[in-house]
């Protein structure tokens, strides 16, 4: 399964390592991890919900994974996503490619986050000192997901 | 418009799914709902929760940024809806 979705954490080493397995035409692998930082528009955070939409979730994901496919030269993907309750400095998600040369590997990391992050039904809610927000989105990841346009 | 609804759309019930800022505005993760309209489709659904009032008018007004799936695709809004059909709406996505 390359997508998973799960409320525990995850070791970023090992997920790796067993994406690159014992293929011996992996040249590259590049990955990204997002974790949550302990400010957000000028509010201290002192803990995030992560909800989902159990089943389209999963479904959203790997259509991106598909597409990433389709796209780049790659060899495999992975992503892992927590939701639940985490707090600043927890890892968030993992995304993971890996390819023959650096250039498909970097550029497919890329896109998956910048699908993910317009396109995956997850939603974050903060808690700061002046109570709980769900946090708004963001033009700039629509604009990020855009520059992948065909 | 005709008056008579086709007898193949009659009696149209969808399962509603409510998420994050939605389900919390509207006091409810979800419901089931007779659709009224002789042409079921998400856009007369939206309609349908609008004609309610607030918070449903507000939430939904034109305007307001939220997407709606079908079985859990992201459907427009002239998608026309069967019954037993999971409709969930959606506020702007925050993952990652």
């Amino acid at each position: 399964m390359p997508v998973r979705i799960t409320e525990d954490d995850f070791d970023a080493g090992r997920e790796i390592a067993a994406l690159r397995g014992i293929d011996r035409r992996v040249g590259a692998v590049a990955s990204f991890i997002g974790t949550v930082r302990d400010v957000n528009d000028e509010a201290q955070v002192l803990a995030m919900t992560l909800e989902h939409y159990p089943g389209m979730t999963e479904k959203a994901l790997e259509a991106i994974v598909e597409e990433a496919r389709g796209r780049f030269d790659i060899l495999d993907a992975l992503v892992i996503h927590r939701v639940g309750d985490l707090k600043p400095t927890d890892q968030i998600v993992l995304v993971a490619v890996t390819s023959a040369h650096r250039g498909e590997a970097f550029d497919a990391c890329r896109f998956i986050m910048d699908y993910l992050k317009t396109r995956a039904p997850f939603w974050k809610r903060e808690q700061t000192p002046a109570g709980a927000r769900w946090v708004d989105a963001r033009a700039s990841d629509d604009e990020a997901a855009a520059r992948w346009k065909p | 418009m005709p008056d008579s609804v086709p007898s193949s759309l009659v009696g149209v019930t969808v399962n509603l799914v409510y998420l994050a800022r939605l389900r919390e505005a509207f006091g409810r993760s979800g419901e089931r709902l007779a659709l009224g309209s002789a042409l079921p489709t998400v856009g007369a659904l939206v309609a349908q929760l609008c004609a309610r009032g607030d918070p449903w008018s507000r939430e939904l007004a034109p305007g307001r940024a939220f997407r709606v799936a079908v079985n859990h695709e992201v459907a427009g809004r002239e998608v026309v809806l069967r019954d037993g059909d999971e409709v969930a709406l959606l506020p702007p996505v925050t993952g990652g």
